[in-house]
């Protein structure tokens, strides 16, 4: 239901160019509704499995839905909820045609990813998604659109065809490719190792951990802003949710060791990450490649879990994700206001923003305090799980980076922000920006906030079928 | 050493050659040319080792390389149509220089 919702909505938006905002629309509202009843049942009757066509495991292709599986698609329908209502005002017609079609089979990828329950699966899915956000990429028309969409096709596919050939070698090894029936059957030999090293270094790539992330910021900057927010919120999320998975499932018991020393260099290239990341958000002079920088860094930030490796790791992890997934979707729409009404996002024109566009920057701002990750915010929350995952490892090293990382957070966003302020010496036509959009980039923002005080809520709903392992007391 | 395995390493080959020439060439042409070889490399790989046994080889591997294929042609297809645009916006067929920002 999840996956053919938004795919038949792509083909109507395709067939009937005319009505597409209408379509769109209708189909967004029906998926946001059917994940809801998706959650109820799944809060009523725990961890679903549903298998297509009646195929079970070894063979057919199966669905399966736990509480990690459950969160990410309740933020993908709440993120996408939010896109689809700002898209809506923001392209006009002739873009509009193309971008519809586009972000419902995005929808329907993303969707399906989270779903499946066997690596070919997610092979597929992860290739679809990708296709369907370099077109995305691309729609902004442009050299720089085009040469960044072109940059992001080649590393996906490399990315994929790497991760891929890992599956093969696992399939080759041991019959399967269902997550459930790997984790019983994986034992540590040398092709294992191969195919592990291959499936990270894929999804890593597509990720865009340090020092992999460079075709990240063109990408992202160079898109209609709400497709950036579309890139930064939900797909590179999704590579990540099957790095995580797969790290939780499958790799424990292939080697300890090797699992251990991997997390270590991931957690070092997280830590270069959220320095890196950092560092060049300030020196941008774009506010948007000055937003996308700063996903570079908050994804190091998800890769510091991976040396902990212990559930309260994973827990801050998966809140990071999600506290990042709304403040970024937050940020990229309150930049895409503000290009909107002035025409250009150079950080040192900006004109007066803050008397013009109020509810754009305090969305802009409530977006900045999240990732800072000042209480009482989704940020602060995530950051403390991982401070406390830190210190109960013995690792608490890992918890000075997320204080220079926040510092370092707080003076590109306080950049932006100083600058919105003053009125600067070049006057641009203004257009008026649709009260529409400013409010849902306001009203992601203030979500982000909120998540900081509903924490219960998003932790209880991941225990369901316990992704992360046997809960500790 | 058997004729399946011999494919299997053909198939490793070949997907070291694309992956060496995708970051090696400049021309997008080639680019993609060198993922379409890398490709290969990995669905040789899958369907040599499906014939790992005496008895008839199994079917899983070929539906994933169809699948592979498929999913194989339409990167392509988009990747070629993103070429050409490239090449009307901006005269040329290389991706520009990072730096040159």
């Amino acid at each position: 239901m999840l996956v053919i919702l938004p795919l038949s909505g792509a083909m109507l938006c395709f067939l009937f160019p005319q009505r597409v905002k209408f379509l769109g629309l209708l189909t967004a509202f029906a998926i946001a509704a059917s994940v809801i009843g998706l959650l109820l049942q799944v809060l009523d009757q725990g961890v679903q499995r549903y298998s297509v066509g009646g195929w079970g495991a070894p063979l057919g292709i199966e669905f399966y839905v736990d509480g990690l599986s459950l969160l990410m698609l309740l933020v993908t329908g709440l993120v996408g909820l939010a896109i689809s209502v700002y898209s809506s005002s923001y392209f006009k017609a002739d873009k509009a045609k193309h971008f519809w079609p586009l972000w419902m089979l995005l929808w329907a990828a993303l969707n399906a990813l989270f779903l499946s329950a066997d690596i070919f699966n997610l092979y597929v899915t992860l290739e679809l998604m990708g296709l369907a956000a370099v077109a995305l990429v691309a729609l902004a028309g442009g050299a720089d659109a085009l040469a960044g969409a072109m940059r992001y096709l080649l590393v996906s596919l490399l990315g994929s065809l790497c991760y891929l050939l890992g599956v093969a070698l696992l399939y080759h090894n041991f019959g399967s490719v269902d997550i459930e029936i790997l984790a019983q059957r994986l034992e540590s030999s040398p092709a294992v190792w191969a195919a592990i090293g291959l499936i990270t270094a894929g999804l890593l790539l597509k990720t865009a951990l340090f020092p992999l992330h460079f075709w990240l910021p063109p990408a992202h900057a160079s898109a209609p802003a709400p497709v950036s927010a579309l890139l930064s919120a939900l797909v590179v999320k999704a590579s990540f949710y099957i790095l995580l998975r797969l790290w939780l499932e499958v790799f424990p018991v292939a080697s300890a060791s090797m699992e251990q020393s991997l997390g270590q260099l991931l957690g070092l290239l997280g830590m270069a990450a959220v320095l890196w990341g950092g560092v060049q958000a300030l020196r941008q002079t774009r506010l948007k490649l000055l937003v996308a920088y700063s996903t570079v860094a908050q994804i190091g930030y998800l890769f510091l879990a991976f040396p902990l490796s212990n559930i309260i790791g994973w827990k801050a992890a998966s809140y990071m994700l999600l506290s990042h997934a709304l403040a970024k979707t937050a940020m990229f729409l309150a930049a895409g206001n503000i290009m909107f009404y002035g025409g250009h996002d150079r950080i040192v024109d900006l004109d007066q923003v803050a008397q013009r566009l109020p509810l754009t920057l305090s969305a802009f701002g409530l977006a900045g305090i999240s990732l800072m990750g000042l209480p009482p915010s989704g940020g602060f929350i995530a950051k403390w799980l991982l401070l406390e995952a830190a210190i109960r490892s013995g690792q608490w090293w890992w918890g000075t980076m997320l204080i220079v990382g926040g510092l370092l957070t707080a003076a590109y966003v306080f950049k932006v922000i100083g600058y919105a302020f003053t009125s600067s010496d070049l006057s641009h036509e203004p257009r008026a920006v649709p009260k529409r959009m400013e409010w849902i980039a306001l009203t992601m923002a203030l979500l982000a906030i909120a998540l900081g005080l509903l924490v219960p809520m998003p932790l209880a709903l991941i225990e369901i079928g316990s992704p992360f392992g046997e809960s500790m007391p | 050493m058997n004729i399946a395995f011999f494919y299997a390493l053909t198939g490793v080959g070949l997907f070291t050659l694309g992956v060496y020439a995708l970051i090696v060439y400049t021309h997008l042409l080639r680019k993609i040319l060198a993922i379409n070889v890398m490709g290969s490399g990995v669905f040789l790989v899958l369907v040599a080792l499906a014939a790992r046994t005496q008895n008839a080889p199994d079917p899983v591997p070929h539906a994933m390389v169809i699948t592979g294929i498929v999913v194989a042609i339409s990167a392509t297809a988009l990747a070629l149509a993103l070429m050409l645009r490239l090449r009307d916006a901006s005269n040329h067929i290389e991706l520009p220089d990072e730096s040159v920002e």
